[in-house]
């Protein structure tokens, strides 16, 4: 069987390559990426706890989050999708409009 | 079914129609409510009067108005002897003068807010007379107040008249104010503020005394003098006397009805219905009569030199009501509270009149009038009476109220009695003088106004005459109800009264008092002649007089200088406080640091702050990676 530890080590690696991704690249569709990425890494931990405690209530949660992401994952797409008619660009440098 | 009631809620109707279709729907028709509501109020104010002599006196709640532990008001009339004179006075000079207004406002572009305020006011009057306790009472006198600020500033296009109303008001804050206090008093001692209960307990409370300011003073005197402050306000009284002259430049049937019959007698009233509180302070007494005696004198030396026919009748006013406190200060109400009444029908006829003689010049100056006989008969004739009735010639109401006022002076035996009867025979000198003084400058000699105005004489119409002519019989038969026993009558009003006020306890022989009277009769008639001499015989002695007691003279002409004086220790530094203090420093640094200082604060700070929104995505990213660290951070190493 496998350790509980090796679950959580496997969600920290892909959490860790989530937040570089969405912090190092500049390209609009790769940071979505990396957000999906930290919330699987949430999803792993969620699960592997939920088994080792014989406790179901995580992985209804990790239901939840995965609607919840798919949820965001339309609206993100629609808002690029948008971003690039308006803009003709993926790349997240180029939009500043928000600037105070 | 109660039918007094109406007396009050009559008029109350009639500002309500007035104010809400006046100027819409009555337009020159605005005085048939008014008229008919206050005519309406006379005729049961007769009714109740009779009901009164035969011996009803009506004191009830009709509503609960305030529950608040201790604390309790109705809504409650009180119709006894003294109530149901003043409801005589209001309602009967109240009609007249508001049929006189017919003639007198007559095209005014405000002809409805005139009658509607008329109403408002006889309403709180009537309110003011009929209350059962005191903040009643005071809702009634804050009430005739206001209507007085109103119809003073009637017409507020002028800058005068503007002031003069704000002057009004504010003067009589003053004594409002101690007014409030003393009620606020009466309730501590008392417990209550209903008369019944504080009329019968005061004589219980005789020597205490109670620390004010510090000082321990009688408990009863406090309450006398503070409730004599309110007194001095509204009647006008020295201190408080400069806001009545330049009430006159509101329209003359307001300075009629309000400025000499009802509203200013108030005070009188009040220390008349108080009779139980001062008559157990013999201090307040005393304060009381002294100040009458001081402000009857001033002003009626002021009347001698003024050339504004309604500022002349104005300070003899203010010498009338000095009189009548006078009688109250003696401990003779029923003469301070007959010389009200009859007084209430000579002045608003001299009032009236003027009026009329100011209707037909246009203006108030009598150094430009004379000669009016011939062009306004009646009204020379009718003001002739008023004359005479207030300067106390025989056989008019006047005589028999003023001479019993006299009397009672004399008669008191007390220091003080003394010293204001002396007072009082001079004022007996000046009054006669005064008057007619303004009626021979008015009427007799020649015109001395420009040849324009000459020819815009004319007599008034008859809506004002008539109610002049009746105003003039009561002038004359009014007193009629109070000759004093030692001149074969009965003295009926005294008698009336004394259930309210008591009778005082005078000695005196009938020679005395036929002395007395002999001695102030013939200075009056003395003044008269000398008025004769002086503005009809030899016209130059007034002016040779004048230029030689200069001195004199100038006091006179500016009233003493009063108006300066306050201009100068009162005025003046609330000025310089305000512009200083309160606008230079309060107001610019401490209100508008406040106001202004926190949003230029914020300003300051979200400009530093708003830096941090690049619109980079990837800063954000960061802020909230490095947040998620800190926190976790914070968690593992200090929980």
């Amino acid at each position: 069987m496998v350790p509980l530890s090796w679950y959580m080590l496997l969600s920290l690696a892909v959490f860790t390559i989530g937040v570089f991704g969405f912090l190092t690249r500049r390209n609009i569709i790769l940071m979505f990426m990396s957000i999906e990425l930290m919330l699987n890494a949430v999803n792993i931990n969620l699960i592997a706890i939920s088994h080792y405690m014989q406790d179901l209530r995580g992985q209804i949660l990790a239901l939840f989050i995965i609607a919840v992401a798919a949820a965001e994952a339309a609206i993100g797409l629609a808002i690029v999708i948008a971003l690039f008619r308006n803009k003709a660009t993926a790349h997240v440098d180029e939009v500043q409009e928000l600037k105070g | 079914m109660k039918l007094y009631v109406l007396i009050p809620f009559l008029p109350l109707a009639a500002f309500i129609i007035n104010i809400l279709l006046g100027k819409e729907v009555l337009r020159n028709k605005a005085h048939w409510p008014s008229c008919l509501a206050i005519i309406g109020s006379f005729i049961i104010s007769v009714i109740t009067l009779f009901d009164v002599i035969n011996g009803r006196v009506i004191n009830e709640d009709l509503y609960t108005w305030i529950i608040s532990g201790k604390f309790q008001v109705s809504i409650g009339f009180l119709v006894d002897q003294l109530t149901a004179v003043m409801l005589i006075v209001v309602t009967c000079v109240g009609s007249l003068i508001h049929i006189y207004s017919i003639g007198y406002m007559h095209g005014d572009k405000g002809y409805y807010r005139f009658f509607a305020y008329m109403s408002l006011f006889v309403f709180f009057m009537l309110m003011l007379v009929m209350a059962n306790n005191f903040l009643l009472l005071y809702v009634g006198w804050e009430g005739v107040g206001l209507c007085s600020y109103f119809l003073i500033g009637f017409w507020y296009e002028k800058r005068a008249a503007a002031d003069a109303g704000k002057k009004a008001f504010i003067v009589n804050r003053f004594g409002d104010f101690g007014f409030a206090l003393g009620i606020f008093m009466i309730f501590l001692t008392f417990g209550t503020i209903h008369y019944a209960p504080v009329f019968s307990e005061v004589k219980n409370f005789v020597g205490h005394t109670v620390n004010f300011l510090g000082f321990e003073v009688d408990l009863i005197t406090l309450i006398a003098l503070l409730l004599f402050c309110g007194a001095v306000g509204k009647s006008a009284q020295i201190p408080l006397h400069v806001w009545l002259p330049d009430a006159m430049e509101g329209p003359t049937p307001v300075s009629a009805l309000i400025h000499a019959a009802t509203m200013v007698t108030a005070g009188v009233f009040m220390v008349a219905r108080c009779n139980a509180i001062f008559s157990l302070s013999p201090d307040a007494m005393i304060v009381v009569a002294i100040v009458g005696a001081i402000t009857s004198l001033l002003a009626a030396t002021i009347a001698c030199v003024q050339n504004d026919i309604k500022r002349i009748i104005a300070y003899s006013t203010l010498s009338h009501l000095g009189m009548m406190f006078i009688a109250c200060g003696v401990g003779a109400y029923a003469a301070g509270v007959f010389h009200l009444y009859t007084h209430a029908f000579f002045k608003a006829l001299l009032f009236l009149a003027a009026g009329s003689v100011i209707h037909a010049v246009v203006h108030n100056d009598i150094q430009r009038m004379g000669g009016l006989k011939k062009y306004m008969p009646i009204t020379y004739a009718v003001m002739f009476i008023g004359a005479l009735s207030a300067g106390g010639i025989p056989g008019l109401a006047g005589f028999f109220s003023k001479d019993e006022i006299i009397w009672s002076a004399f008669a008191s035996h007390s220091e003080v009695g003394k010293f204001v009867w002396i007072m009082l025979t001079a004022v007996a000198f000046f009054t006669p003088f005064y008057s007619f003084r303004m009626i021979f400058l008015t009427f007799h000699g020649k015109f001395r106004g420009t040849h324009h105005e000459e020819h815009h004489l004319h007599e008034s119409p008859n809506v004002m005459t008539i109610p002049l002519m009746i105003l003039a019989a009561g002038a004359i038969a009014a007193g009629w109800a109070g000759i004093p026993s030692v001149l074969g009558g009965g003295a009926h009003f005294a008698h009336f009264l004394e259930p309210v006020v008591g009778h005082p306890e005078f000695h005196g022989t009938h020679a005395q008092e036929f002395g007395v009277m002999g001695l102030s009769t013939t200075i009056a008639l003395i003044g008269l002649v000398i008025a004769f001499v002086f503005y009809i015989r030899k016209t130059d002695i007034p002016v040779m007089l004048a230029r030689k007691f200069k001195f004199f003279y100038v006091v006179l002409f500016n009233k003493y200088f009063v108006d300066e004086l306050y201009n100068l220790i009162i005025i003046k530094p609330t000025f310089w406080i305000a512009r200083k203090f309160l606008v230079g420093f309060t107001d610019a640094k401490i209100i508008e640091g406040i106001v202004n200082g926190v949003p230029k604060a914020i300003g300051v700070f979200s400009n530093k702050l708003r830096r941090v929104h690049t619109g980079i995505v990837h800063h954000y990213g960061i802020f909230m990676a490095a947040g998620a660290f800190f926190i976790i951070l914070y968690v593992l190493l200090w929980r």
